[in-house]
């Protein structure tokens, strides 16, 4: 059989972000993929050492639209930990707040993406409109739907009050419920597992060997979360689960996600229960001691890296961001490989790439002939759904509610 | 459990100095002479359980380049190796591939911002700079500077 090349992208209308990646296809078999990625770099590590500690709190958190706050978290703790400030508690519980609905909001970000991938547009619908609850109580406590601007070095820059807690049991309690009835559909529903069981299957040993992180990771078989690892901030304070899943594949990462979002809806109620009284912000000097500070923290696509080399002055002698989906970018041609090619729209979007934080492209070729064919994202994805409905999958059956 | 990490480096290699090394809760950061890198980064992994290389940074002090090669284990220890590498050119460190194998993508980030030649890196694209980047421009180096005003490296035009 003739050998196709494939590129896919960079221009991608599904993931919003430039990547592209070359598949060689054998049939509707990719023999050989590689992911080129670099499409977003802005040069953010260098900009940071020409700005002060505080103005990097701004850059860092444009790093990405959707895990904003994940990063100024990860930049601040280690500014904080340089200058020998002790930050006070409320201040440490609203930032956890605001991470955990940060994560509620990307998980269903994700499921939407996942739905829509596969054809299953009403599990799309129904999640984007559910991250609207999310969304607006973001809105609510920090004036904005993303990029919050709620860390600030010693502290977060806006209070909770009784009322805002009030309104954020509420929402929580809704979403629970949507996402329980998520749960049902994922867990119970035989066209969504034969769709997603056994596409981008990586096992326990690889996902470890190509060092991934996140709910990819965890979808393997490997219960690693920094949350509770190396717990920072309230985390040790608080009583919640590490999920992970042996499905090892697209599925299993699926399932890992929407049983996080459940964790997630824990965290935040005993979050509420114990917020102290006190102040939100300590006194940060703008002259940051000599010295060096690595930082970890649990974003929604995995382990978040940042290093702070301080050199006595204002600003940063070098700051360096490794963002998840960096460390997941390894293993993507593992997972391809193998597959059919109206599985790479959903193995891809499922390790919930998010590029911008990685820099950071997918392009498809036939490996026999040596032949390229271009593949819009937007058209493979509709040859993925026609394949499949060939198949008997028909996500239109799905009784909803 | 940081020392008794810390002590298990000492005895195996005792050109180490290990009493240099900053400790903090969860964290040490250790430098090791340049030949012992890989070496040490293989005991790490081997015999003490550090299975996850978390990054590696690469930075220019103002005096020589520093590579920092950040592992973990699951008890949360994180554990920073550190060399060196002086600015004579070629600037040439050997790859981890063989302990690491999430490695690279860091070591060709090493590659295209700093330009220090990774020994050992299979063939690929550079990363995470454009195709049509000018050859022998590392931004990450303290003597880059930016072209164009308004770039990076200009005072932020607030």
């Amino acid at each position: 059989m003739s050998k196709i090349m494939v590129p896919l992208g960079p221009q991608h209308p599904a993931l919003e972000e430039p990547e592209s990646f070359n598949l060689l296809l054998e049939g509707e078999r990719v023999a050989a993929s590689q992911v080129c990625i670099g499409y977003n770099h802005r040069g953010m590590e260098k900009a940071a050492e020409s700005r002060t500690y505080l103005q990097n709190v701004y850059l860092l958190e444009r790093i990405c639209g959707i895990c904003s706050h994940s990063h100024s978290t990860c930049y601040v703790q280690t500014v904080e930990d340089l200058a020998g400030v002790e930050v006070p508690q409320r201040a440490l519980y609203i930032r956890a707040l605001i991470g955990e609905l940060e994560r509620i909001h990307s998980h269903m970000l994700w499921l939407g993406i996942a739905g829509h991938e596969i054809g299953f547009m009403t599990l799309f619908m129904y999640a984007w409109k559910d991250r609207e609850i999310v969304m607006d109580i973001l809105e609510m406590l920090t004036g904005n739907r993303i990029n919050y601007g709620m860390n600030t070095l010693g502290g977060v820059r806006r209070d909770v009050t009784p009322e805002m807690a009030d309104k954020i049991r509420e929402a929580v309690g809704q979403l629970q419920e949507r996402t329980e009835y998520y749960s049902r559909v994922i867990l119970g529903e035989e066209t969504v597992y034969l769709r997603l069981s056994g596409v981008g299957k990586l096992s326990k040993a690889d996902a470890l060997r190509f060092d991934t992180t996140g709910p990819v990771l965890r979808a393997s078989g490997v219960g690693r979360d920094v949350r509770r690892d190396d717990p920072n901030g309230i985390y040790p304070n608080l009583d919640f689960q590490v999920i992970t899943d042996d499905h090892e594949d697209v599925y299993g990462r699926t399932v890992v996600r929407v049983k996080e979002l459940l964790e997630s809806y824990k965290i935040i109620r005993q979050i509420l229960d114990q917020l102290p009284d006190g102040p939100l912000t300590v006194k940060v000097p703008n002259r940051i001691p000599a010295g060096e500070c690595i930082s970890r923290y649990e974003a929604p696509r995995g382990e978040d890296i940042h290093y702070t080399r301080s050199n006595g002055t204002d600003k940063p002698d070098r700051v360096k961001v490794r963002a998840p989906t960096l460390a997941n970018s390894a293993a993507i041609a593992h997972m391809l490989d193998g597959g059919y090619l109206a599985d790479v729209p959903i193995v891809i979007a499922a390790i919930d790439p998010c590029f911008s934080c990685t820099d950071r492209m997918v392009r498809v070729t036939d490996a026999n002939s040596g032949q390229a064919q271009s593949m819009d994202w937007e058209s493979l994805r509709r040859y993925s759904a026609q394949w499949y409905r060939k198949q008997g999958m028909d996500f239109s059956r799905i009784p909803l509610r | 459990m940081e020392n008794e990490v810390l002590q298990k480096i000492a005895e195996r290699f005792p050109s180490v100095a290990a009493e240099q090394a900053v400790v903090k809760h969860h964290r040490i950061y250790l430098s090791v002479p340049n030949e012992l890198l890989v070496e040490a980064l293989s005991f790490c992994y081997e015999e003490l359980n550090f299975r996850h290389l978390c990054t590696i940074t690469g930075l220019d002090n103002g005096k020589e380049y520093e590579l920092l090669y950040h592992i973990s284990k699951d008890d949360g220890l994180l554990l920073t190796l550190k060399r060196t590498a002086p600015y004579q050119e070629p600037v040439v460190i050997p790859t981890v591939l063989s302990i690491y194998q999430g490695a690279t993508f860091y070591e060709r980030e090493l590659e295209g911002l700093l330009g220090i030649k990774v020994e050992g890196l299979p063939e690929g694209r550079q990363y995470p700079l454009p195709d049509n980047w000018p050859q022998g421009e590392y931004p990450l180096r303290k003597s880059w500077k930016p072209k164009q005003a308004g770039g990076a490296g200009q005072e932020a035009s607030v």
